[in-house]
């Protein structure tokens, strides 16, 4: 069969690591092929190199059978080749067309010339089916509408091989779904697609082959509907993977945290985006609040945790009223709170991982004493920290928090809220960005943790996890209680029309 | 080839026809030729070898020792910055020769060595001098050190070092009852009247949000006429246009000072202005209360997320940085024979602290060893204005201080070099592993 790109032995060094050791990638014409690795497993680099951002040291690359020389993205795009980055490059104060013109511009006598490009791309919208308004803003619209724009900036410079860097990233499940159809679409033109992900559902859902990088060097290449899930996972990480965690049925005991008609004011949106919420969660279960993002998780947690003060409603833990209280008191009083965004809420990044440790209860014995603080004792509670939840570093407990790596992070951030004792933990996406190694230790931690009789609540946007995680689910729709679900009577395409507003429970 | 060996040396001739003593006698020539020619010896020599011996065995060696130290200091960031801001003051000094070649060739080479030898032109009585100029430096340093520690910018140090220097003085004039405590009072007033115009921009960053930045700056001028105001009502000396000065019991103690140096105008200034430095390095990085401050300097949200209550740590943190700068204000006009002028600018000081903290890194002990660097050029500019006119010695001066203060270019230079430098490191191993 005839190969749309073969990359052949490419090898790509940089300082210290070699991020390529003599990969081959074939793709085949109109084929989804799909780039599956951990993060720093090269997939990046990889098509950088095919995009000419980076030179190979070794190696060469043939686009249609033609040996070729990628300098430059310039040479890329004259070769047909086109990127969809993962950080979408984008003018937000221009409109689409203005955008997707960039650096192609139709003039006459230094005047712009827009009529035959807008028609341009209004045609391109219709045959892919992408849906987009040539005269929007892109401060204006979604995410989700952001990447078409970027799929079109493509497609208007005619390429017939399209690079998609972890392009689901930053969708909704929706946008995920309409996603996958465009690709489908795009494949069933002729265009060929390579696709990085580390997502196994989305490269069962569209890719046609999957080829596995590991640590710089090639796994393999298979077909997707002849492999398993637990095969690609192994392939990937390198051993066994489990996916359903053994979960014991869960031993609810007494309610720990009870929300009643609770309702929060968005001084950003000026309104209340969570409207007369009631539900409880128990010691020994996990809720799931699922929901589309935005429909009022944030401030829910943000509500719960004393971020943001609540507009009406009370909140109780273990029987005790804490809607008046603040962040701190409510903190000492059993609240443990794993942040939605972990860089700019759960760490100081600053700061070496032992300070990180203790940012809630550095006030506390034996982290001070007499208002100074007790560095050894601060040391020696990371050092435990670290080797209990197996966090890692390059120098221990002085490792400066920005070194580390997201997960390792994010195992840092729930290792801290879990050990302080508290018997709420309120985690939200817990695992978003993160590669599946560290998904599966976060989600053993969070299932211990309930095991242990702590009451979790979790927010996710991923229904997976949801299904993974919960004993109960609660979906969440315009602020507001649309339904409670058990996970073992309940089915995904049930939820989604909860979530998309299409159906409410009654009694809720 | 003599005749313009001649005229390299010839400053340093001029110098030699100078007054001041202590360079009077000593042979320049002799002295410059035993120093510079052992160096260029040295350094062609190094050259030379690292030519020769790059490739062997043991050039390698050597080459992979300086790779690790180089290496040991890339992985500590401490050390980059210590190192940029040395470097940053060579350039300052480098960069202020050259403004001093472009002014007057002549006088080049003799007026930069009495700047950087400044301290010690007049034995103990300029060193005194130079530590007596840098106590306030050192302290209005502090002051924006520590705000800047909590993600502050105060730019207010000088109106804060005003409103400080005028209540010490009017305590210093008016209440004459104190005896012994009269200097004590008076600078614990300066103190709480910087802490109380440096709460005004905290306060209203902490509550309303208003830019601290903003809010200082405009104090500045707040405090020049108002002191202007307070000084012509109520300690006024007509005859002079100035303000009366404070009883001499309400004078900075000199204690034993005076003895060690003679005629000097130094007093126990520095004993506080050290004390105030250990108490705010170990406030800084000791205490709960430092925790805190840096976590709100470093990351607001964090620190909110961990309950911290970030108000009341940003008007703290501003209230605690003005009493320093008030402090300042006291060290500066609790002396005989200086006195607060009818003024329509701002305090320099308070501006030069801005300079010392960068150069100090915002540490207490970098702005401490940034403060005296001051004192001293700031002396060698007032000895060489025996060769160059006062304007263009305060231009050197401000040079050296202000390029001094670009130490995070230098920083990021010491950061490309060791990287360049770490590629090379990774070639020196693979080329060892062809032939392993």
């Amino acid at each position: 069969m005839e190969h749309a790109i073969e990359m052949l032995n490419i090898t790509k060094e940089f300082p210290g690591i070699k991020a390529n050791d003599d990969i081959t990638l074939k793709v085949r014409k109109g084929e989804i092929h799909a780039l599956l690795g951990e993060n720093g497993a090269g997939k990046t680099t990889l098509m950088s190199v095919l995009f000419g951002l980076y030179q190979a040291d070794g190696g060469e690359i043939r686009v249609n059978g033609q040996k070729v020389q990628i300098r430059n993205p310039n040479d890329a795009n004259d070769l047909g080749i086109g990127m969809v980055h993962q950080h979408f490059k984008l003018v937000n104060r221009f409109t689409v067309a203005e955008n997707i013109v960039l650096g192609e511009e139709d003039t006459k006598r230094g005047f712009m010339r827009y009529d035959a490009a807008i028609k341009r791309i209004e045609n391109l919208s219709k045959q892919y089916n992408l849906n987009v308004d040539p005269h929007a803003r892109v401060q204006d619209i979604s995410v989700g509408h952001q990447q078409r724009v970027e799929i079109l900036k493509i497609l208007y410079r005619d390429a017939n091989i399209l690079i998609f860097d972890e392009p689901t990233a930053a969708l909704t499940p929706q946008e995920i779904d309409e996603l996958m159809d465009i690709l489908q679409n795009l494949a069933n033109e002729g265009k060929s697609i390579v696709f990085i992900t580390h997502k196994l559902e989305e490269i069962r859902r569209v890719a046609d082959r999957v080829t596995v990088l590991r640590d710089g060097k090639r796994v393999d290449t298979v077909e997707v509907s002849t492999t398993t899930n637990n095969d690609l996972a192994k392939m990937m990480v390198g051993r066994d993977v489990v996916f359903d965690i053994d979960k014991e049925p869960s031993k609810p005991k007494d309610e720990v945290l009870q929300v009643e008609d609770l309702s929060v004011y968005s001084p950003i949106r000026k309104k209340n985006v969570v409207k007369n919420m009631n539900f409880n969660v128990r010691g020994g279960e996990i809720l799931c609040v699922a929901g589309i993002e935005g429909n009022g998780q944030t401030e829910l947690v943000y509500g719960l945790t004393g971020l943001n003060p609540v507009s009406a409603g009370k909140i109780w833990v273990n029987g005790e009223d804490v809607t008046d209280l603040d962040i701190r008191e409510r903190s000492l009083r059993g609240v443990s709170h794993v942040p939605e965004d972990r860089q700019r809420h759960g760490l100081v990044l600053d700061f070496p991982l032992s300070y990180n440790m203790v940012l809630q209860n550095y006030f506390q014995s034996p982290f001070q004493q007499k208002g100074f603080l007790q560095e050894h004792n601060i040391l020696e509670h990371t050092n435990r920290l670290i080797d209990t939840y197996d966090i890692r570093t390059s120098s221990g407990a002085a490792t400066l928090a920005r070194s580390m790596s997201g997960g390792n992070q994010q195992k840092a951030i729930l290792g801290r809220e879990i050990d302080r004792g508290n018997s709420l933990l309120i985690a939200v996406q817990p695992t978003r960005g993160l590669d599946v190694g560290a998904i599966e230790s976060i989600h053993k931690q969070i299932i211990a943790a309930r095991d242990a009789g702590k009451a979790v609540l979790i927010v996710s946007y991923d229904l997976n996890e949801v299904f993974m995680l919960s004993d109960r689910i609660l979906v969440m729709y315009e602020g507001q209680n649309a339904g409670v679900f058990d996970p073992q009577e309940t089915t995904e395409s049930e939820l989604g029309l909860y979530m998309s507003g299409s159906k409410r429970s009654e009694d809720a | 080839m003599k005749r313009i060996w001649e005229k390299i040396i010839h400053p340093f001739k001029v110098f030699g026809r100078k007054t001041h003593t202590l360079f009077a006698n000593i042979p320049w020539r002799k002295l410059a030729g035993w120093l510079l020619y052992p160096l260029a010896l040295l350094f062609g020599a190094l050259v030379a070898l690292k030519r020769k011996i790059g490739a062997t065995r043991f050039g390698k060696r050597l080459d992979k020792a300086w790779l690790k130290v180089l290496h040991w200091s890339g992985e500590k960031p401490e050390t980059i910055k210590v190192a940029s801001s040395l470097l940053a003051v060579v350039f300052g000094l480098l960069f202020g020769f050259i403004v001093m070649l472009v002014v007057d060739p002549s006088s080049a080479g003799s007026g930069f060595l009495t700047i950087i030898l400044g301290p010690f032109q007049q034995g103990m009585r300029s060193v005194g001098d130079t530590i007596f100029y840098a106590v306030p430096i050192i302290l209005t340093g502090l002051s924006v050190a520590f705000a800047f520690r909590t993600g502050l910018f105060n730019i207010g140090a000088s109106g804060q070092l005003y409103v400080g220097a005028f209540v010490a003085v009017y305590i210093g004039v008016q209440w004459d009852f104190l005896g012994p405590f009269h200097w004590v009072v008076a600078s614990l007033g300066a103190m709480l009247a910087g802490a109380a115009w440096g709460a005004i921009p905290g306060l209203l960053k902490a509550f309303r949000n208003v830019h601290e930045v903003v809010v200082s700056i405009m104090l500045n001028y707040v405090s020049i006429y108002l002191v202007n105001l307070a000084v012509r009502s109520f300690i006024f000396n007509p005859t002079l246009n100035r303000a009366l000065g404070p009883e001499s019991s309400a004078h900075i103690p000199t204690l034993f000072l005076e003895n060690i140096f003679p005629r000097s105008s130094i007093n126990i200034g520095i004993f506080i202005t050290l004390a105030a430095v250990f108490l705010f390095h170990i406030l800084l990085n000791r205490t709960v209360f430092g925790y805190e401050l840096k976590s709100v300097g470093l990351n607001r949200d964090a620190a909110r997320y961990a309950g911290m209550k970030e108000k009341r740590n940003i008007t703290l943190s501003m209230t605690i940085a003005g009493s320093i700068a008030g402090l300042a204000g006291a060290m500066m006009y609790l002396v005989p024979g200086t006195y607060i002028r009818i003024l329509d600018v701002p305090v320099e000081q308070g501006f030069t602290g801005i300079a010392i903290a960068l150069l100090g890194l915002s540490a207490p002990v970098g702005v401490l060893i940034a403060g005296l660097f001051y004192g001293a050029i700031n002396r060698g500019g007032y000895f060489a204005q025996s060769l160059y006119r006062e304007e263009i010695v305060n231009v050197i001066i401000a040079v050296i201080i202000y390029f001094s203060a670009l130490s995070l270019f230098t920083q990021q230079m010491i950061a490309k070099y060791i990287n360049r430098r770490t590629k090379k490191e990774i070639q020196l191993k693979e080329s060892e592993g062809d032939v392993g």
